[in-house]
């Protein structure tokens, strides 16, 4: 599948956030989803597909100072 | 706005601050809503270190600062207000001297401590405004948690490795708060610590500026998109993020019952 990650096109074999999130190598909780401009909610990341052509925005988060 | 100087800033304050004046949206009655305000920096660390620089700089007449440590040979790639003769001294004092050595007519109050449930409420108080510039997600629960419930604007920036963030939690229903955004404190395995995985010290700066920068506007009444967007610094890419926040049904800070 064709997506947009943080500005750069991108072709993945993850169906869902949960699973991109995997296939990246990022930590759910620790990591901000924005997809197609909205924040998507961290306790809904399994259940949330990703269509072809989804712009997404992945932010670490961070705590330190 | 008035345009010519206030009869009560002295010529010295007049010539200092001539250029903030200049702005538009500051003018000298900005001057002096800035030298009567009263802001409490929670870290005087990498991020805070560049906030409370700029806020002195700019005039803010009362800044508070918290933090509990002293200060190390480690800290100093990013800790800009202290000094290699400072190595050992409480961070508080050497900020405090670094802060009315930029500008005298800034009075410093510190707190050598760290926050937590029982001192939290008792130190914010008597604060109009609020910046996070602390290393841990408990005191960033905690200061979110104490803001909300007092109603004081709180301006939220962290940085780790090469990534920084940015947010203001402004008191309102309508508004989303800084637990919108983190409804639960993160595993440390999912939020490595600079002491892991390091800190860029000018990644952390320009976090501290752009605190300072939202500070600066919220103490003269300008409206901030950053009241429901996070702005996000990949330092490695050279790319800003910006994302609107939603505020939460089920927060557990200022959710409904809340
Ligand atoms: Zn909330």
């Amino acid at each position: 599948m064709k997506l947009t990650i943080n500005g750069e096109p991108r072709e993945v074999a993850a169906g869902t956030v949960w699973s991109l999130l995997e296939e990246l190598g990022l930590h759910p909780q620790g990591t901000i989803v924005e997809r197609n401009r909205e924040i998507v909610d961290r306790q809904a990341y399994r259940e949330t597909h990703l269509s072809q052509g989804d712009v997404l925005e992945l932010v670490r988060l961070v705590g330190g100072g | 706005m008035r345009t010519e100087p206030r009869v009560d800033f002295s010529p010295q304050e007049t010539q200092r601050y001539s250029r903030n004046a200049l702005l538009a949206q500051v003018g000298w009655e900005g001057q002096a809503r800035w030298h009567a305000s009263r802001v409490l920096v929670v870290g005087a660390g990498g991020i805070g270190s560049a906030a409370l620089l700029y806020l002195a700089a700019a005039g803010v007449g009362r800044l508070g600062l918290v933090d509990g440590d002293a200060v190390e040979l480690s800290n100093l790639q990013r800790q800009i207000l202290h000094r290699t003769a400072d190595l050992g001294r409480r961070k508080v004092e050497s900020a405090a001297g670094s802060l009315t050595g930029l500008n005298p007519y800034c009075q410093v109050q510190t707190f050598d401590l760290r926050l937590n449930p029982a001192n939290v409420g008792e130190v914010v108080q008597g604060f109009e405004l609020v910046l996070d510039a602390s290393d841990n997600f408990p005191t960033r629960f905690l200061v979110a948690a104490c803001c909300w419930q007092y109603k004081i604007p709180l301006v939220s920036a962290a940085a780790t490795g090469w990534h920084g963030q940015l947010l203001v939690a402004a008191p309102g229903a309508e508004n989303p708060c800084y637990r919108c955004l983190v409804p639960e404190m993160p595993p440390a395995a999912a939020v490595p610590a600079s002491t892991q995985v390091g800190i860029l010290g000018a990644v952390a700066g320009a976090m501290g500026c752009l605190q300072a920068v939202e500070a600066l506007k919220l103490l003269l009444g300008l409206e901030s998109d950053l009241n429901r967007r996070l702005l996000a610094y990949d330092g490695l890419q050279g790319r800003f993020q910006s994302l609107a926040r939603v505020k939460r049904p089920d927060c557990p800070l200022c959710g409904p019952g809340k």
